[in-house]
């Protein structure tokens, strides 16, 4: 996926870039408000992520310029404000969703992944893999005319795995972005959603391997 | 005439200690007998009995002492401390005026006291019960031709234009002797002037002097007088009452009206017996017997107000100017001057 | 809002009444003491004119001769004396020092004389007070000068009599004088004040949120009190705007670093193949949580609080209210596997209140039950109308209050003792209590049957 972050602090700006570069996003930086403007003339982004005080101008006014504009990049706020006073002005103003200062990625990620399947909506592609049908919005995998449900981890698992078919991710890896930093989970803690997963694709061509002391990958045949 | 007199004289308050002289007593006594009331007065038993009977009928268990005395002997009794008594009645206005400022008398307020007319009290310690005009006399036939009088004027010009008519026929007070005289001559020389011309016109024609009212109005009807002057107009009235031949005159130009006087003595011994006999006196009731059982006038301002002429001899601090030693002395002497013919 | 009339120390109109009766009172009084006086003095020469004209004419009756002196005293000389009143007269009379005639204990001037000018004395009497005048002259008796003394006195009755009557006439004057000026002065101080009750009762009419300056035309008098009002309003405008900026400022300034703190320890922990470096960047990263949510719920604690002094109350449907905030924490929720079970009403449940604040206490139960539900546990979420209230349950499966009071948890700072290891700062319980008292309704912690613990908030409706 491909953000705009708009963010004043240069230290945070470079962590949060990184960060997401991690997990296979593409960020591209904008310090201030005339900044991002400039990047949003000269490239399209998946998803706009927008700090409220900056050395040019509020935050909110760009949204609603944006808004104004027609754009429809959706945009998540971060605040750095007490919840108190922000929220209601912040929806209001046509934020798609807010994260408070400081946040879990794990956390970013699962606000961006929600926006995006709401801005989708139905017109949200199925996708294909192997002999299963994967529906990311009603977080179902079809084999064979049977449908069936992923709970909220597994379907997440999924589409960690789909976005990289063969591409092995460590242990680690998938217990970063299946987990919030903050919780003191085991790296093997994935093997259990590893196991439950490979239960739900059992009768399809697509399987998980377990690539020994390295870790996982999707694979079909 | 002017007597001249040395710096030294007669103080009344000095009158020392004597005995006074009284003139009758009598005693009422009640049937129960529980406290006896004393008056002292100058006014005859006579005239005051049906009085003193209403008194006890109203008030039973009262007797009543009831002593009579001339005026002088009554003020001396009373400034002298002779006897103790509860009311002290006197038509002698001037004296009783003196024992009331010289403070002899005792305060007494009452429904009947606070009914009287201002000019009938003094003080709230002397109070009038009855008004006498003080009146000529006269003998129909001795005028005879003549216009009655109607002033003294007239009266002057009647004496002057007929001094043989006249002559030796004509009665008066003689000051010298009666209390009741003196205060008639003094307050008619107050009045007027014309009082002195009379004196010295009557003095030409031989006058004879009375001591008292009662001979004088029995003279003129005897017809031994032509006229007297200065009487006491209840008595006359009283004793004229359908007699042709006697006349009696209030003269126009004034006539004085004397007021009988009582007061409750400082020293008296049972004064709230005084003041209920006072009260009783100036009741109503009391008022009604004196005007009709005594025949003395009641207090009446509204007659008064009628008859222009009456001028009631006022209880105020001038009655004291006749009483003092040296005025009386120089009074009487002009008097006896104008009157006695050497 | 409960308004405390201002009665201590006194008020003012009480004050300015009493003191303007006080002063009426005394001006009465000297009015009526000075009425007294005057009459008095004036009754005194009046009688003293008449004492004296008395005296004066016995004195000029007195003729000398050779052997003697005449008196012959007036009748008109007495007759005066009684035209005023019923007064007691006495009189003596002194030829060369003895006395001729009249009272000779009346007592004698303790000055010369003056002649034929009176001089006026007051002595006790036969019991009374006298008033007396004594004249003195000199009349040629046989070539020889004598002096002759002419003392009259006379009791005061009439002239106490005046004297009273015009004292009653004062009193009756001084008493309607302070009748009409008490009531005069009850309308002045009315007036007075009125000024200040406008004032008062304008200031008293505006909304919490307004602090603009009074402006109305006052009396100069007021004009300072208006003008303090208008810095006090003005430094009380700023010092909330300052609280403001203040608690959006260090939220800024505190979470902007922990952020990047954070980015770069996920980042650390993302390199980082060694188990025990992950294990303490996964306990840094705990802590800069726990830091973060102390500070956000300091911060939301000090914005509840100002704005518990500075409410805007709004008509608000709390099913709807309920719902957007389960919804912004199903993200969250989800990363742990926690789902919500909603049982809210189809209807609006309306009340009116201030919405920032029950957003506040909603975000903090829901908050508190997604830290302490366990891993993929379940959050019951209801609401019912009972009557007139309001009961909004918020009901997890997590640890419970292990028999903890409810109170003691709700204290500021209190956590259960059995999350040591769950990030929170105790503050939001708290939170939750503040809100359900400015509302005047209840905030109580429950056990829940079979495990767990329910945060019931109950707000009254009307």
């Amino acid at each position: 996926m491909r953000f705009l972050l708009v963010e004043d602090n240069p230290d945070l700006a470079r962590s949060v870039q990184t960060r997401l570069s991690l997990d296979g996003h593409g960020v591209d930086w904008a310090a201030s408000l005339a900044d991002a403007e400039d990047h949003l003339a000269t490239a399209s982004y998946d998803l706009i992520l927008l700090d409220i005080m900056l050395p040019d101008g509020d935050g909110r006014d760009f949204l609603a310029g944006h808004r104004r504009a027609k754009r429809d990049t959706p945009v998540i706020v971060m605040t750095a404000r007490s919840a108190v006073s922000d929220r209601v002005a912040l929806l209001d103003t046509g934020a798609d969703d807010y994260i408070t200062k400081p946040f879990d990625f794990a956390e970013l990620e699962a606000r961006v992944r929600a926006v995006l399947r709401r801005r989708m909506g139905a017109a949200q592609p199925l996708r294909s893999y192997a002999d299963l049908t994967f529906d990311p919005l009603a977080a179902t995998i079809t084999i064979a005319g049977e449908a069936r449900e992923l709970r909220n981890r597994e379907l997440r698992l999924f589409e960690i795995l789909l976005a990289g078919p063969d591409r092995i991710f460590s242990k680690g890896q998938l217990c970063d972005r299946l987990f919030s930093a903050a919780e003191a989970v085991s790296d093997n803690a994935i093997e259990v959603y590893v196991g439950r997963l490979r239960k739900k694709l059992e009768g399809s061509r697509a399987r998980i391997e377990t690539i020994r002391g390295v870790g996982y990958r999707l694979t079909s045949p | 005439m002017r007597k001249l007199i040395l710096a030294l004289g007669l103080i009344l308050s000095a009158a020392g200690a004597m005995a006074f002289d009284i003139e009758e007593e009598r005693l009422f006594a009640s049937g129960q007998e529980t406290s006896i009331v004393s008056i002292l007065s100058t006014t005859d038993i006579d005239i005051f009995e049906p009085l003193v009977v209403s008194f006890q009928s109203v008030n039973p268990g009262i007797t009543v002492q009831y002593t009579v005395a001339s005026t002088t002997e009554v003020y001396r009794a009373v400034s002298g401390r002779e006897r103790a008594f509860d009311l002290v009645i006197s038509s002698a206005m001037d004296l009783q005026m003196k024992l009331a400022n010289d403070g002899f008398a005792r305060e007494h307020r009452s429904i009947e006291t606070e009914g009287l007319p201002n000019w009938a009290r003094w003080r709230d310690q002397l109070f009038a019960f009855a008004q006498e005009p003080v009146v000529l006399i006269l003998s129909r036939p001795a005028f005879e031709g003549l216009r009655l009088p109607q002033t003294r004027a007239d009266l002057i010009d009647l004496l002057r234009a007929n001094p043989e008519r006249f002559e030796g026929r004509i009665g008066t007070y003689d000051p010298n002797r009666s209390g009741a005289g003196y205060l008639f001559a003094t307050q008619d020389a107050r009045q007027s002037d014309t009082f002195w011309r009379l004196t010295e016109v009557m003095g030409g024609l031989s006058p004879r002097l009375y001591d008292g009212s009662g001979a004088m109005i029995a003279d003129v009807q005897a017809g031994r007088l032509a006229l007297a002057y200065n009487v006491l107009g209840s008595y006359a009235a009283a004793q004229l009452a359908g007699d042709p031949n006697a006349a009696l005159i209030e003269l126009e130009d004034f006539t004085n009206v004397l007021l009988r006087t009582a007061l409750i003595p400082r020293e008296a011994a049972r004064p709230e017996l005084g003041a209920a006999f006072l009260d009783f006196l100036l009741s109503d009731e009391g008022q009604t017997l004196i005007d009709e059982k005594a025949g003395l006038p009641r207090i009446d301002a509204a007659t008064l107000a009628s008859a222009g002429h009456r001028r009631p001899i006022r209880l105020d601090p001038g009655l004291l100017v006749f009483v003092d030693p040296l005025k009386r002395q120089r009074f009487l002497s002009e008097w006896t001057a104008a009157v006695v013919r050497r | 809002m409960i308004r405390t009339p201002f009665t201590a120390p006194g008020s003012i109109r009480q004050r300015l009444i009493l003191q303007l009766l006080v002063l009426v009172a005394v001006l009465s009084w000297v009015l009526y003491l000075s009425v007294r006086t005057v009459a008095g003095a004036a009754v005194e020469t009046t009688q003293d004119a008449i004492l004296g004209s008395a005296t004066i004419a016995i004195a000029e009756e007195l003729r000398g001769g050779v052997d003697g002196v005449a008196i012959d005293i007036p009748y008109t000389a007495f007759s005066m004396l009684g035209a005023t009143g019923e007064d007691r007269v006495f009189y003596r009379i002194l030829v060369d020092g003895a006395t001729v005639t009249g009272y000779e204990d009346l007592p004698l001037a303790d000055q010369p004389l003056g002649g034929l000018s009176p001089l006026f004395y007051t002595r006790e009497y036969q019991s009374d007070t006298v008033r007396i005048a004594a004249v003195e002259r000199s009349v040629i008796v046989g070539s020889r000068p004598v002096r002759v003394e002419v003392i009259v006195a006379q009791t005061r009755s009439a002239q106490d009599a005046i004297v009273a009557q015009m004292a009653n006439r004062a009193a009756t004057l001084g008493l309607g004088f302070f009748a009409i000026a008490a009531l005069l002065s009850l309308l002045t101080a009315r007036s007075v004040l009125q000024p200040v009750n406008n004032l008062a009762e304008a200031v008293g009419r505006r909304g919490p949120q307004d602090l603009r300056p009074v402006e109305r035309p006052v009396p100069s008098e007021l004009a300072p009190l208006m003008a303090a009002l208008n810095q006090f309003i003005a430094r009380l405008s700023g010092a909330l705007i300052r609280t403001e900026t203040f608690i959006t400022e260090a939220a800024h300034h505190i979470r902007t670093p922990l952020a990047t703190l954070r980015a770069q320890a996920e980042i650390a922990l993302r390199q980082s193949q060694d188990e025990a470096a992950r294990a303490a960047i996964r306990g840094m990263i705990r802590s800069v949580d726990d830091s973060a949510r102390s500070v956000g719920q300091l911060l939301d604690h000090a914005a509840v609080v100002y704005r518990t002094d500075q409410r805007t109350d709004e008509e608000i449907d709390l099913a709807a209210l309920t719902r957007d905030m389960v919804a912004v924490f199903g993200p969250a929720a989800e990363l742990r596997e926690i789902g919500f079970e909603l049982h809210l009403p189809d209807v609006p449940v309306t009340m009116t209140a201030d919405r920032l604040l029950l957003e506040s206490a909603i975000r903090n139960l829901l908050d508190n039950a997604v830290k302490y539900s366990a891993l993929e546990g379940l959050i019951s979420v209801s609401l019912e109308v009972e009557s007139d209230q309001a009961r909004l349950g918020v009901c997890d499966r997590g640890r419970g209050l292990s028999g903890a009071k409810s109170a003691a948890l709700t204290g500021r700072f209190r956590r259960g003792e059995n999350v040591a290891d769950v990030i929170g700062s105790g503050l939001g319980l708290t939170i939750v209590r503040e809100v359900a008292a400015a509302h005047g309704g209840d905030f109580r912690l429950t056990e829940r049957e079979g495990g767990g613990a329910c945060a019931n908030l109950s707000l009254p409706l009307a």
